[in-house]
């Protein structure tokens, strides 16, 4: 009897050190990763790093500031890409889909969204960098736009939804046609919401390397325009990463550093925004 | 001698405005409504006088709001719902005139205060916006807020959210909200039941004053209220108009049955 008791005890302890310690472990992750991107990278950060182009091979020093404007850019490009047609194809699944075509569109989106980002790399080669004949930071925005696509999709339907009907009603019952409603009262409604999905869909985008890799390519120089190579944080990461120079792997730290705290940033504001924005309403 | 041609017949003969009583607004007839398969109206019949208070009373699912929704094509915005029947507006069936000018011809206000996410003002200038008003729109805006009695609660944080006020008040403002747009009927859908009696009160003295500028049409479960507010109250049970009167003769002196069982709260 005492025996079993003991040993009931005794395997709740462990099960609860092991969950906890695992669980400790899930958290500590962003923590470690933090803390050796700040060891390794925070040497290389000068106000240069922001301001230069890359010093050529074999030199040390240099910055990575053309790879910031080009991720800049790229997001831009994407934005175009990415926004509207989420938005609206949201707006469609909230406010105007039957079941059967609300089914589909939204199995569609969640399929996109699953598809592995070097796929949608290919993807974008084939349509805009073949005719077009060369990488450019238009191939590159036209790739992560179509990443972004499902999720702005489904994070504005879910924040459309939550809008009352009795808003809608009450627009409705003013002489506004159903698109007035949408467009007057149930967007501006769901405003934060929406603005959080755009974010959440920026950050999740600016960290894909894969899709860049042969669409916007890179590049050690400035990128005037949108139709040539642009250098961006992933890929100037990558290729640093994997040079055989010491200083470059030391750059490639500092600008993981940079862009995580990019993401963090933007991660936090979204969480800001959600925590003021506050539903009026039911 | 004039040959009688089906032409001069029409032009001798103009359908339903002739016929058309000036004293009535609204006119409902042998309405049957339909949620898919299930009725909900039966043959209903209803006249809304010009100008007056008009009352539907009766117990929770007897269709009373769903005939309310009808009157202003509410209906149309719920997906399965059928009408057969007839509901005039000056003489014209309202399923043939345009929804929107139907709409802003016929305001309704909901059982729960609903304000847009925006600020005072700009809930009540939300229909003429939507409208298209040309004239200046900070008047019109006050003069609605004066005619649902709540300017001078309002006057100095027009610009503040809707959401700061209280739930009366913000019934209030949708009730000025509806006026905005100068609807000829207002429809009611319980206005008071989510609001404390003071709150109450104040609606049913504003109802009473907004007599001079249209017609009235409430849903109330509160039969206490529909005395107090209306001209003539419409009995309905089990989607049927069970009996139509002058509000005091129906209180006092019901010809039905059922009338007399529910005002003396024998069932409800």
């Amino acid at each position: 009897m005492t025996l079993r008791m003991l040993w009931r005890k005794g395997l709740n302890v462990s099960m609860l050190a092991l969950t906890g310690l695992c669980a400790l472990l899930a958290v500590s992750a962003l923590f470690i990763v933090l803390g050796f991107l700040a060891l390794n990278g925070a040497k290389s950060l000068h106000w240069s790093f922001f301001t230069n182009l890359p010093a050529p091979m074999g030199e040390t020093g240099g910055g990575i500031a053309n790879a910031i404007v080009g991720s800049g850019k790229l997001l831009l490009a994407s934005a175009f890409v990415g926004v509207p047609i989420g938005l609206l194809g949201g707006i469609y699944l909230a406010e105007y889909a039957g079941s059967t075509s609300s089914f589909m569109v939204r199995y569609a989106a969640d399929l996109l969204n699953g598809v592995p980002s070097i796929v949608i790399g290919i993807f974008a080669y084939a349509v805009v960098v073949l005719p077009m004949r060369h990488f450019s930071a238009l191939a590159g925005g036209f790739a992560l736009g179509v990443m972004m696509i499902p999720i702005i999709l489904r994070t504005s339907e879910e924040f459309l939804k939550a809008v009352p009907r009795s808003f809608r009603e009450g627009a409705m019952a003013l002489g506004a046609s159903k698109w007035r409603t949408i467009a007057t009262v149930v967007v501006p409604a769901a405003a934060g919401g929406i603005m959080t999905a755009v974010l959440l869909a920026l950050a999740r985008v600016a960290g894909e390397t894969a899709p860049l890799l042969f669409t916007a390519l890179g590049n050690q120089f400035w990128s005037p325009g949108w139709s040539q190579p642009t250098a961006s944080l992933p890929v100037v990461i990558y290729t640093y990463a994997t040079s055989p120079y010491e200083d470059w792997h030391r750059q490639a730290w500092a600008a993981g550093l940079v862009l995580l705290g990019l993401v963090l940033t933007t991660n936090l504001l979204t969480r800001l925004l959600l925590a003021r924005k506050a539903m009026p309403g039911r | 001698m004039n040959s009688i041609t089906p032409a001069a017949v029409k032009q001798a003969n103009p359908p339903q405005e002739a016929a058309w009583n000036p004293t009535l607004r609204m006119a409902v007839a042998n309405l049957d409504f339909f949620y898919g398969k299930s009725q909900a109206l039966f043959h209903v019949d209803l006249e809304i006088a010009t100008n007056r208070v008009t009352a539907l009373i009766g117990p929770s699912g007897c269709g009373k709001s769903t005939l309310l929704r009808t009157l202003n094509r509410m209906h149309e915005t719920q997906s399965h719902t059928r009408l057969e029947g007839q509901i005039l507006l000056d003489g014209e069936n309202i399923l043939q005139l345009d929804v929107t000018r139907l709409r802003r011809r016929v305001g309704m206000v909901f059982q729960k205060p609903n304000p847009f996410p925006k600020s005072a003002y700009d809930n009540v200038a939300y229909g003429l916006r939507i409208n298209g008003y040309k004239g200046s729109l900070d008047e019109h805006v006050e003069k609605s807020l004066r005619r649902a009695a709540l300017w001078e609660e309002v006057k100095d944080r027009l610009h503040k959210s809707a959401y700061a006020l209280s739930g009366g008040q913000q019934q209030r403002l949708c009730i000025a909200r509806a006026l905005a747009v100068d609807p000829e009927v207002l429809l009611l859908d319980e206005p008071c039941s989510a609001l404390d009696p003071v709150s109450t009160a104040k609606i049913e003295e504003l109802l009473i004053q907004l007599k001079e500028y249209c017609t009235i049409v409430i849903v109330t479960h509160n039969m206490q209220q529909a005395a107090r507010v209306s001209d003539s109250t419409a009995f309905m049970l089990s989607g049927e108009r069970i009996e139509f009167s002058p509000t005091p003769q129906l209180f006092t002196k019901p010809t039905d049955p059922r009338t007399e069982a529910y005002i003396t709260g024998r069932f409800g």
